[in-house]
């Protein structure tokens, strides 16, 4: 280990840091491919039966063979869509999807060891990235000229929007806890007391925006497959609708690395245990909060469209200010 | 190297990976076209309309209170980093500011800008 670190350090940094790069996509995208065959399991589990076992040891090769039909699935367009904006939609998303890992820090290190760049403004750029993704379902439905993509794109880009306002206002508290909007700074602020604890409602905010920002059930009335069929993809096949797909499971992966660095300590080690290396505490806790989602799909109903609504706003949203005050005002009075 | 320089060169990768994922469906998957297949779903039948019609104005409405209340979120990002300093000064000042748009919240709610029907 240590002698290849040595040989990292002598090769130029553009260098390195591309070849971290296409490694770290490469980690990203193997995750998605396990997380939606762990998803498949549990969710097999929670419903007494066995999940997928066909293919492989234990139905391991599933995702690969999942990819591979989809690669070679016919590519369609249907005649009364737009084909540019068709074609450019699931890129959106995935890009979007991607593009969030340039700065989320796996574990310590200022030297960037654990990221690609080490940003002051890291929640900023969080931000800013993350809620382009929305464009690549509204013009995905909207593109498709067909009518359920557009009712469901239609629905998605208003969820989404209503919700990403009290997300942004749940991170306020944290902000104000750590006085940086650094990722790096705002964890190693966490060090003695994870912020989910003097944050508690915060995270709760957090929680419940980021499974309505991602689309999945019980907030997932972009698909509500009961009445609109497949929702904003109803149109898409093969390895575009797969695009789509792998947005999904990355932007829940990217919320689960948020939720673990703003409110849950990050690569902190809880309960003293600093035997075990920060980044295998940053992937356990990413790890449990995934498997919450797939807990909650197979726990919850999906909700009616006017009540998701009527929550975001008459109840997120003024409990997210209310929050951010009672914060600021411990903060005052505490210095 | 300025931290922006890694976050470039990973957005670049990015691309190439997305460009990947959008290309190769026309390259690798079969071609088989047909004019029923090309129909846009409408539950197996012929779509009887154009997609294009009468929408609730709510969505627009939605899409303006979004704007209007996410500046007021952004607003808050530079005071919250800095009140440790700013302490008791920094909270009036808030208050005040939170105030001023609960008003504006208040006749939104009022006037049923928040009622889905």
């Amino acid at each position: 280990m240590d002698s290849a670190l040595a040989v990292l350090n002598a090769a130029p940094l553009w260098l390195v840091v591309t070849i971290k790069s296409a490694l770290l996509l490469l980690v990203v995208v193997t995750t998605f491919a396990y997380a939606m065959l762990a998803e498949r399991k549990v969710m097999g589990w929670m419903q007494l039966r066995p999940g997928p076992n066909r293919v492989g040891p234990w139905g391991l090769m599933q995702p690969a063979s999942d990819a591979a039909k989809l690669i070679l699935k016919e590519d369609l367009t249907p005649s009364t869509a737009d084909p540019l904006i068709y074609k450019l939609a699931p890129f959106i998303s995935l890009l979007t999807a991607f593009s969030v890992y340039a700065i989320i820090p796996f574990g310590a290190g200022s030297q960037g060891t654990w990221a690609i760049g080490n940003v002051d403004a890291g929640i900023l750029f969080l931000m800013a990235i993350s809620s382009l993704g929305v464009y690549g379902i509204s013009l995905g439905g909207w593109a498709s000229g067909s009518k359920y993509p557009l009712l469901g794109s239609v629905r998605a880009t208003a969820q989404m929007i209503s919700y990403e306002l009290a997300m942004s206002l749940s991170f306020i508290g944290v902000l104000i806890l750590a006085g940086t909007t650094s990722l790096d700074g705002i964890v190693s602020a966490q060090a003695r007391l994870w912020f989910c604890i003097p944050q508690a409602v915060g995270f709760v905010i957090y929680v419940i925006t980021a499974v309505a920002e991602t689309n999945r059930t019980p907030f997932d009335l972009v698909e509500a497959e009961t009445e609109l069929v497949g929702g904003f993809h109803t149109e898409y096949s093969g390895l575009r609708f797969g695009s789509f797909f792998i947005a999904e499971y990355v932007n829940m992966l990217t919320v689960s690395c948020i939720a673990t660095l703003l409110f849950l300590g990050g690569w902190n080690a809880p309960f003293g245990l600093t035997m075990v290396p920060g980044v295998l505490w940053f992937v356990a806790k990413v790890a449990t909060f995934m498997f919450f989602y797939i807990w909650l799909r197979a726990t919850l109903p999906r909700l009616r469209y006017d009540r998701l609504m009527a929550f975001g706003w008459k109840v997120l949203l003024p409990v997210a200010t209310l929050n951010l005050i009672v914060t600021a005002v411990v903060v005052a009075v505490r210095g | 190297m300025n931290p922006y320089g890694p976050v470039a060169i990973y957005l670049c990768v990015a691309l190439a990976a997305a460009l990947l994922f959008t290309f190769l469906p026309g390259l690798l998957g079969r071609k088989k076209p047909n004019p029923h297949k090309m129909e846009a779903y409408e539950c197996g039948v012929e779509p009887t309309s154009a997609v294009a019609g009468r929408f609730p104005i709510r969505f627009y409405l939605v899409a303006m209170l979004f704007v209007i209340f996410d500046v007021e979120a952004a607003s808050f990002y530079p005071w919250a980093v800095q009140m440790h300093s700013l302490r008791v000064f920094g909270l009036v000042e808030m208050v005040v500011f939170v105030i001023v748009l609960a008003i504006g919240y208040a006749f939104v709610w009022k006037k049923g800008g928040f009622q889905w029907r």
